[in-house]
C-alpha cells in the first residue's frame, strides 16, 4: 500500500465524518430554533397567567352610593365607584397625608369600579357596610409587582413613580398584595386596558369560524374526494380539477383573503368582520387539504372490499358509502383535524375581511363582528404597553395549546383506528 | 324569518322522507314487487322537496340585498340621484340603512327618512316573498316526487344519480374557487389600471401608495411602481432560502441516510412542529427576539442593522420553511432506486461519496421541485413580514436594511380603509394578482420538473 493511498483514504474518511457532522449540525440548529422559540414564548408569557390583586377595605358609603335610600338598580349602576375605591386605597396605606396622592388613581385597575358596582348590584344590603375586596391592579403596577420595572432606573424612565412604589411597598407590608390566577385572561373580551383584556371573545370567534369552516369543508371535501377517487374517469375535466386542487393548496393564504373581500363582502354584501365570512374563506383554504387527505385514505382501502360488496349485489355507490367510506373514516378525520388546526392558526385572510377589529364583547352570532385567536394576538402584538407583550405571549401559548390538543387528537385517531391492510 | 323558513323547510324534508318510505313499506306489505328499497323512495321525495327550495333560499339570500338597494335608489326622487356621484350614493345608501335599522348615525333628512321607510317595507316584503315561494317550492317538490314514486319506479338509481351530481359539484368547486380568485383579482386590478398605468406599475421604481386627501396636497399623489416591492419580496425570500435550503437539505440527508430508526422517529415529528406553528407566532418571535438580537449584534461589530431588517424577517421565515424543504428532499432521496446505491457502493465509494455523487444527482429534480415550492411559500408568506419587515418601499439588495414586500403592502393598503375606489386599495388587488400568478407559475413549474425527470427511473 503506497503512502499516497493511505493519505487519500484518510482524507476520504475525514470527508465522510465532516459530511455526517454537517447533518447533525443542521438538525441541531433546527431543533435549537424550535427550543428557543418555545423558551422565549414561555418566558415572556407565563406571568400573564397570574394577575396582581390588592385587598381594600371598601366602605360602601350610603351617602355616596344611595343618598335617597331607594336602592334603585338603575341609579346604583351609575354611581362613580372609583371615588370609593380611591378612598379605600388611601385608608389602606395609612390614611390621608401618609403618602403622596399623585398617581394614586393609577394603582388600581380602571375596571375595579365595575367590579364594585357588580358587588353592590348583587347584594344592595352591603350598602353602608365595610367589605374587604380583592381588586386587580393596573397593568403598570402588575408589571412592577412581577419585577419588570427596575427601581434603579431614574423615575422619568419608568412607568411607576417613586410615590407609587412607596404605596406598593406599604400595601405589600400590610399583606394586601397577592398574585392570583388571571381568570380575566380567559373570561373577558378585548380591552384597551391590558389588565382587563382577555381572550374569550377571540376564542368564541375562532370557534364560530371553525364550525362554519368544518360544516362546509368536511362534506364538500369528502364529496369531491370520493368522486375523484372512486367515480371519475380519467379525462380532461378530471385532470383540470386535480391540477386546480393542487394549485389551490399552494396559493398563499392572503389571496383567499382577497377573494373573500372581493366576493363575499363586496359582491354578496355579507358583513365585514363576521365569523361567517371567516369560515367561508378558511373553508375554501382548507378544502384542498381535506380532499388530498381523503383521497389518500380512500386509496388505502383495498379493492377487495369494493369487489366483495359489488359481488353481493351492492351498487357502486352503496359499496362506497357503506363499506369503503367507513373504513377510510379514521384517516379522513385525521386529515380534517389537521386541516382545521391549520385554519385555526391562519391570520392573513382574516385581516383582509376585517376580523382584526377592536371588539369588546364576545360575538353573539355568526354575522356579528368578531375576532379570532390569531388576529387577536396580532392586535395585541401591535400594542406597545409592556402588559400587552406579556398577553401576546400568553395568547400564543393558549393558541398553541389548542393546536396541540387538536393534533394530539389527530395522532390518537391515527394510532388507534388506522388499519394497515 | 329566514330561520323559521329554514326550520319549516327541514321539517317538510323530513316529512317527505317519512311519507315516501311509508308508502314504499305499504307496497311491500301488500306484497307488491318494488324496484328499490323503501329508504330510497324516502330519499327521493326528500331530495325533491329540499334541493330546489334550498337553492332558491340561497339565491335569494345572496341577491336580495343588492336588489333591495337598487329598488331603494330607484324609489328616491330623481334630482337626489342625479346630483350625486357613485361614492356619494353609497354614502347615502349607508345612511338610509342606518336610519332604517335605527343604529349608528340616524339621519333626519326627509328624503332619507322616506327611503328608510321604503327600505323597511321592501325588506319585510322580500322576506315574505322569499318564505312563501320557498315553501311553495317545497310543496311542489313533495307533490311531484310523491306522484312519481311507484312500486316499479327506480328510486335508487335516481337518488344515486343525484348524489353523483352532488359529488361532481363538490369537485367542481375547486375550479369555481380558482376562477373566482382569478375573476375577483382580475377585475379589481382592471379598475386599478384604469387609474394607474400598467407599465408604470410593472416597471416603476417608486412606491408610495399614500394618495392625497386634498387636491392641493404636495408630494403625495401616489406612486405605484412595484419594482421596489418585488425586490424587497425577493430579498427576504432569498435570505429565507439561504437559511432553509442548507439546513433542510442537510437534515434530510442525515435523517434519510444516517439516522437510526429511533432517532428518525423522534426528530422528524419534532421538526414538523416547526411547520405547524402558526406564522403569527414566528412574526412575534422575529419582532421580540430575533430582530433585537441582530440589531445588538450589529451595534457590537459596528454594522448598522435596521430594527425591521430583511435579515431578521428572512431568517425567521427560513426557520419556518426548514421542515418543508427537508420533508420534500427526504421524499426525493427515498425515491432513488436501490440499484444506484448498490452500484456506487460496489465500486468502493464511501457513504458520503455515494450520497453526493450518485443519490443527490438522481434526486435533484425532486429536490429542485421542493425548493421551488418552498420559494412560492416564502413569497406568499404574510404574517412574519407584516410584523417584522418594513412598511416603506426601499430598493436595495442590502439585507441589513428594512424592505417591504408584496404581502405587507396588500395588508397595509387594505386594512382600515374600506372605500373601494381609491388607487391605494385597488393596488392591493393588482399586487395580489401578481402574487397569485407567480405562485401558480412556480407550482406548475415544480410539478412539471418532477414529472419530467422522475420517470427516468420508473
Amino acid at each position: 500500500m503506497s503512502p499516497d493511498f493511505g493519505r487519500h483514504l484518510r482524507k476520504r474518511r475525514a470527508a465522510e465524518r465532516r459530511f455526517r457532522w454537517y447533518g447533525i449540525a443542521a438538525i441541531t440548529i433546527a431543533l435549537g430554533v424550535l427550543a428557543t422559540l418555545f423558551f422565549t414564548l414561555i418566558r415572556e408569557g407565563y406571568t400573564a397567567f397570574v394577575q396582581t390583586e390588592i385587598a381594600l377595605d371598601v366602605h360602601l358609603d350610603a351617602e355616596i352610593i344611595d343618598p335617597d335610600g331607594v336602592r334603585d338598580p338603575e341609579k346604583l349602576s351609575r354611581v362613580r365607584y372609583n371615588r370609593i375605591v380611591e378612598a379605600a386605597l388611601i385608608d389602606a396605606v395609612g390614611g390621608p397625608g401618609a403618602v403622596d396622592p399623585a398617581g394614586l388613581d393609577e394603582i388600581v385597575s380602571s375596571g375595579a369600579q365595575f367590579i364594585l358596582r357588580d358587588i353592590v348590584l348583587a347584594d344592595p344590603g352591603l350598602i353602608g357596610q365595610t367589605v374587604r375586596v380583592w381588586l386587580p391592579t393596573s397593568s403598570n403596577v402588575d408589571q412592577a409587582n412581577k419585577g419588570y420595572v427596575s427601581r434603579d432606573l431614574p423615575q422619568s424612565q419608568r412607568r411607576i413613580t417613586n410615590a407609587q412604589f412607596d404605596v406598593l411597598d406599604r400595601l405589600e407590608a400590610g399583606g394586601r398584595m397577592q398574585l392570583v390566577f388571571n381568570s380575566a385572561l380567559f373570561v373577558n373580551a378585548d380591552s384597551r386596558q391590558p389588565e382587563l383584556a382577555g381572550l374569550w371573545g377571540a376564542i368564541v370567534g375562532s370557534f364560530y369560524t371553525l364550525v362554519v369552516c368544518f360544516l362546509l369543508a368536511f362534506p364538500i371535501g369528502i364529496g369531491a374526494a370520493i368522486y375523484l377517487e372512486e367515480f371519475a374517469r380519467k379525462g380532461r375535466l378530471t385532470d383540470l380539477i386535480e391540477v386546480n386542487i393542487n394549485n389551490l393548496a399552494a396559493v398563499p393564504s392572503i389571496v383567499f383573503g382577497l377573494l373573500g373581500l372581493a366576493v363575499f363582502i363586496q359582491a354578496f354584501g355579507l358583513p365585514r368582520s363576521a365569523s361567517l365570512v371567516g369560515g367561508f374563506v378558511l373553508a375554501l383554504m382548507t378544502l384542498p387539504t381535506i380532499i388530498i387527505a381523503t383521497r389518500a385514505s380512500l386509496k388505502a382501502v383495498p379493492s377487495s372490499i369494493r369487489d366483495a360488496a359489488t359481488a353481493l349485489g351492492a351498487s357502486k355507490l352503496q359499496a362506497t358509502f357503506h363499506h369503503v367510506l367507513p373504513l377510510a373514516l379514521p384517516g379522513i378525520l385525521t386529515g380534517s383535524i389537521i386541516g382545521m388546526a391549520q385554519a385555526l392558526g391562519e391570520t392573513a385572510p382574516l385581516l383582509m375581511i376585517g376580523m382584526n377589529a377592536f371588539i369588546t364583547e364576545a360575538p353573539g352570532g355568526l354575522t356579528e363582528g368578531a375576532t379570532a385567536l390569531p388576529s387577536q394576538i396580532y392586535l395585541w402584538a401591535d400594542s406597545s404597553e409592556r402588559g400587552f407583550v406579556e398577553r401576546t405571549s400568553a395568547g400564543i401559548l393558549v393558541l398553541l395549546a389548542f393546536l396541540l390538543v387538536m393534533n394530539g387528537i389527530a395522532i390518537y385517531l391515527r394510532k388507534r383506528f388506522e388499519r394497515r391492510w | 324569518m329566514t330561520t323559521y323558513t329554514l326550520l319549516t323547510l327541514v321539517a317538510l324534508i323530513a316529512f317527505g322522507f317519512l311519507v315516501g318510505r311509508r308508502r314504499a313499506i305499504a307496497w311491500a306489505g301488500k306484497s307488491l314487487k318494488t324496484h328499490s328499497r323503501p329508504r330510497y323512495h324516502g330519499y327521493y321525495v326528500g331530495l325533491w322537496a329540499g334541493v330546489p327550495a334550498l337553492a332558491l333560499l340561497l339565491l335569494s339570500l345572496i341577491s336580495a340585498g343588492a336588489l333591495i338597494d337598487m329598488m331603494v335608489l330607484a324609489g328616491m326622487p330623481e334630482e337626489v340621484i342625479e346630483s350625486r356621484s357613485d361614492s356619494e350614493l353609497d354614502l347615502l345608501l349607508a345612511s338610509v340603512k342606518n336610519t332604517a335599522a335605527g343604529v349608528g348615525f340616524v339621519s333626519d333628512d326627509p328624503v332619507v327618512l322616506a327611503a328608510a321607510e321604503h327600505l323597511n317595507e321592501l325588506q319585510v316584503g322580500s322576506e315574505w316573498v322569499t318564505s312563501a315561494s320557498v315553501i311553495a317550492l317545497v310543496l311542489a317538490g313533495l307533490l311531484f316526487a310523491g306522484r312519481r314514486i311507484s312500486p316499479s319506479f327506480g328510486a335508487r338509481p335516481a337518488v344515486e344519480k343525484a348524489v353523483k351530481v352532488g359529488m361532481i359539484a363538490c369537485a367542481g368547486l375547486a375550479i369555481v374557487t380558482t376562477a373566482g380568485i382569478m375573476f375577483a383579482l382580475f377585475f379589481e386590478s382592471l379598475r386599478f389600471f384604469e387609474r394607474y398605468d400598467a407599465l408604470d406599475f410593472i416597471f416603476g421604481t417608486t412606491w408610495s401608495p399614500q394618495t392625497a386627501i386634498r387636491e392641493d396636497q404636495v408630494g403625495s399623489s401616489g406612486a405605484f411602481g412595484a419594482i421596489p416591492v418585488f425586490a424587497g419580496t425577493a430579498l427576504i425570500a432569498a435570505v429565507a432560502m439561504a437559511v432553509a435550503v442548507p439546513i433542510g437539505l442537510r437534515s434530510a440527508i442525515y435523517l434519510a441516510e444516517y439516522a437510526s430508526k429511533r432517532m428518525r422517529a423522534i426528530v422528524k415529528p419534532v421538526l414538523e412542529i416547526l411547520a405547524g406553528v402558526p406564522t403569527i407566532v414566528y412574526g412575534f418571535f422575529a419582532v421580540l427576539t430575533v430582530a433585537p438580537l441582530f440589531r445588538d449584534a450589529g451595534v457590537l461589530i459596528g454594522l448598522p442593522i435596521a430594527a425591521n431588517s430583511a435579515l431578521a424577517a428572512g431568517v425567521v421565515m427560513g426557520a419556518m420553511i426548514i421542515p418543508f424543504v427537508s420533508s420534500l428532499t427526504e421524499d426525493a432521496i427515498r425515491r432513488v432506486p436501490k440499484e444506484l446505491r448498490d452500484g456506487s457502493d460496489a465500486l468502493g465509494a464511501t457513504k458520503s461519496e455515494t450520497i453526493r455523487r450518485t443519490i443527490l444527482p438522481a434526486a435533484t429534480p425532486g429536490i429542485v421541485a421542493g425548493i421551488l415550492l418552498a420559494v412560492s411559500r416564502a413569497i406568499g408568506e404574510t404574517m412574519i413580514v407584516v410584523m417584522a419587515a418594513g412598511l416603506t418601499a426601499n430598493l436595495t439588495a442590502n439585507p441589513f436594511e428594512a424592505v417591504t414586500t408584496v404581502t405587507v403592502q396588500i395588508v397595509s393598503n387594505l386594512t382600515g380603509d374600506t372605500s373601494f375606489d381609491s388607487a391605494k386599495t385597488l393596488s392591493a388587488f393588482a399586487l395580489g394578482l401578481t402574487l397569485f400568478v407567480i405562485t401558480i407559475f412556480l407550482n406548475l413549474f415544480a410539478i412539471g420538473v418532477r414529472r419530467k425527470y422522475q420517470e427516468t427511473y420508473e
